[in-house]
Order: structure tokens, then sequence, then C-alpha cells
């Protein structure tokens, strides 16, 4: 089996690792840098649990290979609070909106709206849908993680008075 | 059922090894060196094939697992069915679903001192899964912790520890060291437990007015090769009409045993009832020409009704689905809809609307016998912070914010100083996690129940150290004030230094403040809704498209409405993938063909409309604190909701079959195959019933179950040949699966007297004998008041018979004579 040495900025620190080339991306973060807010759900792109951002853009880690991202810088979803705990927008927008149960698809859904955010402008609604679109919640409905996205494309959310007019 | 299958396997995923390495890369690559030799045997894959193909099991006498019902039939009602003004047939399959929580199955178990495990588990309750490893390894309960921290969902399929986490339990034990397994999709989707494959055909017969006058029901359920729990879902029967006014009702169960991966639970395990319901009154309405949402109103039991029993046996006395229905009619404008939906008519575009009621059975603590009971144990810390451990568990549940809730409100301390634990099965509070729509209810009942003995406990000591009396005490946001001319106040925290730090000064020296209370809430809490969608239908692409959706809950007090209205939303999402999307499928070899979610496909955002939420109709419920149970509802009523809206959206090219999921495919054929009849219906008539060759069962089909003679009987042989007294074990197949017992007979001439023996309780009965021929009736009040009636035959130490349950058909008995020799020294 080849084996590659590779050198990863993960989340502001540089991780250095010798890997062998069918080793996954996701499986990397988790099991060697230790990120495991990285989760795992189908390992064959269609969830989205496993998004995380290299160089700029929402990847599906189980995906791409450890070896693809030698030399990337990575955010993983332990990357997005700041260090005294002060979340992240989409993190809040998230919480406040009740867009998480049992939190398994969170990480990605948040990664995949960071990336979305991260620019000057704000994204387009349709844009933002369409990317949420390849992840998958089971438990929410999509209610909240919908409300969310709409708020942090500038639209505010009905208020609960509209929403049970 | 064994843990890895061993000369024989059942299904395609039944494991047959297990490799343990380092790492999961070299573990695969090791499993791909394994090579097994198959000889391969026609394989049971579906329901039909059960009940005419070869034994799944050759130690069984059939593949049924599980039955419930009358096989006799009943003349009475075949003839009130013939005889009645209309009747409507309803029969359907219901496609395999995968329960799909995003997180698979998972264990890590670490070995520990001298025959302890601590298990970190994927679960739906740590306690239960506890109970259920030291039962199935022979250990104590206390010696097995169980660790389920945050768990990505379940949906019934985690409710036990099944083969592949008990292998790797027991490969720990065998190889003294931590091990982990986490489940992959590929094996989740075909190895995993699934749900609802199932067939059920409904009759129903009503008067000119649209009122029910009779009603059958066929049921058949796939239970796989190995079920969690063999079953043929008398809850499908007990709740079919179990709203309704309907005099006479029989039906006729199984639960069939097939070369598949086996049943487990999912989110409302018998809400095939409801969708067959829904389903039917919509043809009803249209066969007999009335509105759908009129034909409900007469049938639906109304608050004002209350106390009924159903045929079933089922005693109401707190359903409001009728009031329900009356909010959600009140919210849509249903005379705009319809001239709006004939305007579209006319321009070739398709809307539909769709309305469905039920009720729920939540909480229950009657009938299962691992769900009897929660435990809250409530302490203020020596820092003046409460702290609670709780038998609840969450899997998105959002149980430690409302069981914090509940704890604040009813001691009155902030929220914030509520810390609930409910994720380790060593921390105590025996009971059963998520189950059954109970968390609010049982463990809700249990933490006010709980707090409010705590909150004795906390006045009288405060009472007794500040020299006021009891009812002056007043605790609010975490102070305790004393009312009346000498107001003054001590926080909880100077309190609980006291309590743990200086007892002497307690009321009686009593050291702590602390409770535990374990709550039995009543037998059934229900729960009530009604729902409303309106789609559209693209004739060019069969694709469905929710335009709007309302719904209209009785879920009594709510202690969190965005959790209440969260595990609505989630509910809906996984009716609307089972109505539309999601479908567990094999090739006729039994070979899964859906291992993918590139097959088995989940609702997207795009596929799951914002939900409106009417509370208005909630009452308080009978149980403490007034709550009901929201877990499963969605998942029962979302089905007919959206069905309904569907096939009224495409009722223009004739009544749709009911063939789920409702692809984009079969709708398009659907519409494609009868064009012409949208032709001739479409100028103005757009609401008209159905045309006449769609009348969907309207001529009475000859009855499934004729009546046939008196079943032949055991040829009576002397009284002296058969010797019937002694010790005997018997197993009776009830609904809930094979029980065994032990049991006395004895004759004095033509009389019986008995005596059966289990869990310590003894049921005793008379009878007669007329030779070898015994027949006796035996009262029980659990979990109804029913009188079983027997009949069996003894012949040399075997004993074969039956056991008539009312309603509930019959059950097979069997017993087997106890030599003297043994019972001598089992008595002993």
């Amino acid at each position: 089996m080849s084996r590659h040495d590779i050198q990863v900025h993960i989340n502001g620190r540089t991780q250095h690792a010798t890997v062998e080339g069918r080793l996954t991306l996701s499986d990397f973060l988790r099991g060697v840098a230790g990120c495991t807010g990285v989760h795992v759900g189908c390992e064959h792109g269609v969830c989205g649990a496993c998004t995380v951002i290299v160089d700029g853009a929402a990847v599906r880690s189980c995906l791409m290979l450890a070896v693809q991202a030698d030399g990337t810088r990575i955010t993983t979803v332990e990357g997005l609070a700041d260090a005294d705990g002060t979340l992240h927008p989409v993190q809040q927008a998230l919480r406040d909106e009740y867009g998480l149960q049992c939190g398994f698809c969170t990480p990605g859904i948040v990664m995949t709206l960071a990336a979305l955010t991260a620019g000057a402008t704000r994204p387009e609604p349709a844009q933002v849908m369409n990317a949420l679109s390849g992840h998958i919640c089971r438990c929410t409905g999509y209610q909240g993680i919908r409300r969310a996205a709409l708020r942090l494309c500038g639209i505010a959310p009905s208020s609960p008075e509209q929403a049970h007019g | 059922m064994p843990v890895l299958a061993s000369g024989r396997v059942t299904y395609v995923g039944d494991p047959v090894a297990m490799v343990v390495a380092q790492d999961r890369y070299i573990a695969e690559d090791a499993a791909g060196l394994i090579v097994v030799d198959y000889d391969e045997e026609d394989p049971v894959v579906t329901i039909d094939d059960a009940k005419t193909g070869p034994l799944v099991h050759p130690d069984t006498d059939s593949n049924v697992c599980a039955a419930t019902g009358n096989e006799d039939g009943d003349e009475e009602l075949e003839a009130t069915l013939a005889a009645a003004p209309h009747l409507v047939t309803l029969a359907f399959e219901h496609q395999r679903i995968s329960q799909s929580p995003m997180e698979t199955r998972g264990v890590v178990v670490a070995p520990q001192g001298n025959g302890e495990l601590t298990i970190y588990l994927s679960c739906q309750g740590p306690q239960l899964n506890a109970r259920w490893f030291a039962e199935a390894l022979g250990l104590p309960r206390t010696a097995i912790r169980v660790i389920a921290k945050d768990v990505g969902g379940s949906f019934g399929l985690k409710g036990q520890p099944w083969r592949e986490e008990v292998a790797v339990v027991l490969a720990a034990m065998h190889l003294r060291r931590p091990l982990k397994w986490i489940e992959d999709r590929l094996e989740n989707l075909t190895a995993a437990n699934q749900a609802r494959e199932q067939q059920i055909r409904v009759r129903a017969a009503f008067d000119h007015d649209g009122r029910l006058l009779a009603s059958h029901a066929e049921y058949h359920l796939n239970n796989g090769a190995w079920p969690q729990g063999a079953d043929s879902n008398i809850a499908v029967m007990m709740f079919l009409w179990g709203a309704h006014k309907l005099p006479k009702f029989d039906f006729y169960s199984r639960g069939w045993f097939t070369n598949t991966v086996g049943l487990a639970a999912y989110r409302g395990p018998w809400a095939i009832e409801s969708l067959a319901r829904e389903v039917l009154l919509d043809r009803a309405a249209r066969q007999i020409g009335i509105d759908p949402i009129e034909i409900r109103r007469r049938n639906l039991i109304r608050r004002t009704d209350l106390p009924w029993t159903t045929p079933m046996g089922l005693e109401l006395t707190d359903i409001s689905p009728a009031e329900c229905l009356d909010v959600l009619v009140s919210k849509i404008d249903v005379a705009a809809f319809r001239a709006e939906q004939a305007k579209a008519r006319e321009q070739g575009r398709y809307l539909g609307l769709g309305v469905a009621t039920y009720i729920e059975p939540t909480a229950g603590s009657t009938g299962v016998a691992v769900l009897m009971s929660e435990s809250a144990h409530i302490r203020v810390e020596p820092t003046g912070m409460i702290t609670a451990v709780v038998s609840t568990h969450s899997q998105g549940h959002g149980t430690q914010t409302t069981m914090a809730q509940v704890i604040a409100d009813r001691l009155g301390v902030p929220y914030e100083h509520v810390s609930v634990y409910e994720d380790d099965s060593s921390r105590g509070g025996y009971g059963s996690g998520a189950y059954g729509s109970r968390q609010a209810v049982a463990g809700g009942g249990a933490c006010i129940r709980a707090a409010e003995l705590l909150l004795e406990r906390i006045k009288r000591a405060a009472a007794h150290i500040l020299g006021a009396r009891t009812e002056d005490i007043e605790l609010r946001e975490g102070m305790l004030h004393v009312l009346g001319d000498r107001p003054q106040t001590v926080s909880l925290r100077d309190l609980a230094d006291i309590a743990y730090g200086d007892p002497d000064r307690m009321p009686d020296g009593e050291a702590g403040l602390e409770v535990q209370y374990r709550y039995r809430p009543p037998p059934i809490t229900m729960t009530s809704a009604a729902h409303a969608c309106i789609v559209e239908v693209d004739a060019q692409t069969g694709f469905v498209q929710i335009k709007r959706w309302v719904t209209s809950e009785d879920c009594g007090v709510l202690i969190n409405p965005a959790v209440v209205e969260g595990q609505i939303a989630g509910g809906l999402a996984q009716a609307i993938g089972s109505v539309l999307l999601e479908e567990v499928s094999f090739d006729a070899r039994g070979n899964p063909t859906a291992a993918t979610y590139k097959d088995y496909l989940l609702p997207t955002i795009f596929d799951v409309p914002d939900f409106e939420y009417h509370h208005d109709a909630s009452m308080p419920s009978q149980a403490e604190g007034g709550f009901r149970g929201v877990g499963e509802g969605g998942c029962i009523v979302g089905p007919p909701t959206l069905v309904n809206a569907i096939a009224d959206a495409l009722i223009p090219f004739g009544e749709i079959a009911l063939e789920l999921p409702l692809t984009p495919a079969r709708l398009l054929a659907h519409i494609e195959g009868r064009r012409e009849i949208a032709e001739r219906a479409k100028p103005a008539e757009a609401s008209t019933p159905p045309p006449a060759d769609q009348s969907a069962g309207a001529a009475a089909e000859p009855a499934r179950n004729e009546a046939t003679p008196s079943a032949p009987q055991e040829p009576v042989v002397s009284a002296a040949a058969a010797t019937i007294d002694g010790d005997w074990t018997f197993v009776l197949s009830t609904p809930m699966g094979p029980q065994a017992f032990n049991g006395r007979l004895s004759t004095d001439g033509d009389r019986l007297t008995g005596v059966f023996i289990m869990n310590m309780d003894e049921a005793h009965f008379t009878g007669t004998v007329d030779g070898n021929h015994l027949k006796w009736d035996l009262k029980v009040t659990k979990p109804m008041s029913i009188t079983l009636k027997y009949e069996a035959t003894v012949d040399g130490d075997t004993l074969t018979g039956k056991c008539k349950m009312g309603i509930f058909g019959s059950a097979k008995l069997s017993g087997k004579r106890v030599s003297s020799a043994a019972s001598a020294q089992g008595r002993g």
C-alpha cells in the first residue's frame, strides 16, 4: 500500500502525517487529526454530513482522499467558533431557529452555509437552498434549517405569530 | 437466534463472521479474504412467498410468526357488509422502510475490572439497553454501564442491542480488550432491521348518509427472518377505527417469517391503520357523493360523545380528533380552494386537498412489560444548583431541555440552575428511554412528582431553620421567601449548605435535599390531530409539489412549543418520504437493491414544505402535568394527508392505485393511461365523483373468510386412556409472541380444576372434562378485561388446544407433561 507524507493546515494549525493512499479525508480528519465533528453518514457523497471547507470550498470529505488535501487549508466545524466560545453566525442562526434535533447532520450543514456566507456579498436564497438540498436531515424536516438559511441571506424569518396564523 | 449465523443463513445480510483489526481499512481487507460457499435454496422474500413457500426456519411448523384475529369469519358481520347501501374496499401494500438514522448503529465496549463492561452505545435509552445486555450475558445490570451521549437519531431502530452489537461485546469479553464497531451505510441499509412491509385489505360498509355500519380488516406483516419481537401488530386493529362510531368490526392479522432482514420498530409502527382508514374514507366520500370533511364529521367520536368503548374494547375518555378537525377547517378556506382547483383544472393544472385525522396512544403503561414507569431523582447540590437524573433519553427529542423546564417550573428555580442527566445507565433511574411517544408524559410526570416532593422537603427545612410556618415559605428564582409580617429570604444555596454540612439544624436531623420518584402514567394518554395539505401534481412529469401543510393537534399542555413542533415536523418529513420516495427493495432472490442513498431516497429540503401549527384544540390530558406524547404522530397522520391530496388532485384521471411510494413514474403512468377520462371530465365538472369504472370495490367481493363448518374435533378417546391430572408446562402463542408458563390440572369426574403459574402469579380456573377433551374459561384483567376461552385435548404426555381471546382471535396452546421426578425437583 502506497504511503504519502502530507501536510495540511487544519483549523489554523499544521498537521503532518504519513497516510496510505486510500485513506479518505473524512477518516483522516476524524482518526488522525481528531476532528470528530466531521460526521460520516453515508460515505458515498449523498448525505453531506462530512462536509468541510477545503481552500474556501465546501467539500464532502468522504469523497476526497487525504493525499489530495496535501498542502490545503481545511476548516472543520471545530474551527468556526471564536476561542472564547462565541458561535459563528451560521451556528448562532441554527441555534436560534431550532435548526437541529439529533445534531448528526448539523456540522455538514454548518460548513456548507459557512462557505456560502464567507464572501462579501450575501448569497441568494435559491443558491443556498440548492446547496442545502445536498444535505440529508432525518430529524427536523428542515424547518429550522430553512429559517436559519433565509436569515443568513438577510431575509427575516416569519414571526411565530405569522407562522401560527 | 444465533449472534452469528452458523451452518445456515436466513437472509442476505445475515452476519456470518466478524473481523477484529487495528483499523477499519485492515478489517475490510481481511473481510474481503473470507470466502463463504453458500448452497442456495429458494428464498421466501415477500409476504405472498411466505404464505405458500418453504419454511424460513425449518424447526417451526409454519411461516406464521404471530397471529391475531378471527380465522373463521363472522357470518353476521359479512351479512351486514353484503347488505349495506355502500361497501368500500381498499387493499394495498406498504413498502418496506429503512429507519435510516443519520448516525448508523455503533458500539464501543471496554471490559473493566472483574467482569464489568462499559458500553458506549448508539441507542434509544441506556437503561433498557443495559437491561437487555445484562439478560443476554447473564451479568448483573449494575455490572454493565451503558453510556449513550449524543445519539444521531434512532426512530425505532436502536431500541435494543442487536446481533452486531452483542457480537462486539462478546468479542471484547473474549479478547479482554476494548473494541469498537461502527456500522457503515451499506450495512445499515442491508443488515440493520427494517420496518413497515405490510399488506392490508379493509372493507367498510356505510349507510346512505355515509355513516359507518361495519368493517372488516385483513392484515399481513413481513417480520423478516429474525424480528425484534415477532408481531402481527394488534395496534393496527385497535386504532383502525379507534376514534369512529363503528358498530361492528372484525379482523384477521398474521405476521410472517421471510428470508429478509428482520422487523424493528419505526415511528408509529401501526401507522398503516391511519393510512388505510383515511384513504378509504375519501374513496367512500367520492363513492357516496358527500364531502370528505363531512364524512369524517359524521363518523368521528366527539368529546361530547365520551366515554365510548369501541368494538375492540378500547375505552375512550379523552380524544379530540373531531375538535382538531374543526380548528383545521377554520384555518383553510375549503370553498376558495375548490374554486381555485376548478379553475386550475381548466388550465391543465392539477391541485388537490387532502385531509386526515387520527388518534395516537402515547406513554402507555400497560401491556408491555418494559414500558410501565419512568423515574426522576432530583437533588439540590451543596452549591444550590439542581441536578436531575431521569430515565428519559434524547436522540434529538430535547428531553434534557424539557425535563429541566418542568423541574425549574415546579421548584421555582431558574432554568439555568437545572442540569439533567439521562445518558448513563450507572447514574440510576431505570426506565425505557424513547419508546412509544412517552417521554413528556411519563418522564415529565416523574419530574413533576419528584420536584413537588423535593419542594415540600425544601420548604419544611427552610421553615424549621427560619422558625416560620411551612405554608409561608415560597421558592422563587432560587430564593426562599418567608411571607407574612416579617419577610425574610434565604438562598437555596445557603439552605443546601446547612442540609449537607450541618444536618443537625435540619428537621429530624435528616441530611441532604434530594428526592426520587417513579411515576406510572395512566394506562394510555391519547393525542389527537387533524392535518390538511394542498399539492399540485404536474401532469407532464408526475412530480408532486406540496404547496401548503396545516396541522391542528391536541398535544395537551405544551412544555416547549419548539420541541413539540419539531417532533411534528420531523414525523411529517418521514411521512413525505414514505409516500413519495423511500423504498427498501429486493430482487426475486432476496438481494437488496437499495443499498445506498442513491437508491434509497430520503426527503431533502426541497421535498418538505413549511408546516403551520395550530394548538387551539389542545386540552390538558389526565396525566400529571396534562401533557400528551407527540413523538410519532406526524409519521402516522402525514401519509394519508398527502395521499388524499394527491388522489384529489388526480381524480380527473380516475382513482389512483395506492402503490407506494407514489413516484413520478407511477403517477405519470396513471395520468397517461387515463388522459381521455380527464378530457371527458374537464368542462366545469371538476369536483364530481370518479367515473364508475373506478368504483374501487363497490361491488361486494366474496368474503375472504368464507364460513367453514366448525373445526373438526379431535377423536374422543375413553376417559381412562387420558390421564390428565398432574403438572404441565404450557406455551401459548399470543399476539406478543409465545409465552411459556407452568400449570397443574386435576379432574374429578367431568369437572376440571387447574392453575396457571407465571411470574409468581397464579391464575385458577375450573372447567369441564369430556373424555380427553377439556374446556375452561379464564378471566384476566390485564392488559384489558377479557374472558379467555380454552379448549384442549390431552394425548398421552402432550396437550394441544387453543385459547379464544375475544376480539383478539385465537391463540395456539401446547402443553407437555412434567415428569413426576422433575416436578418433584422443581417444587423442591
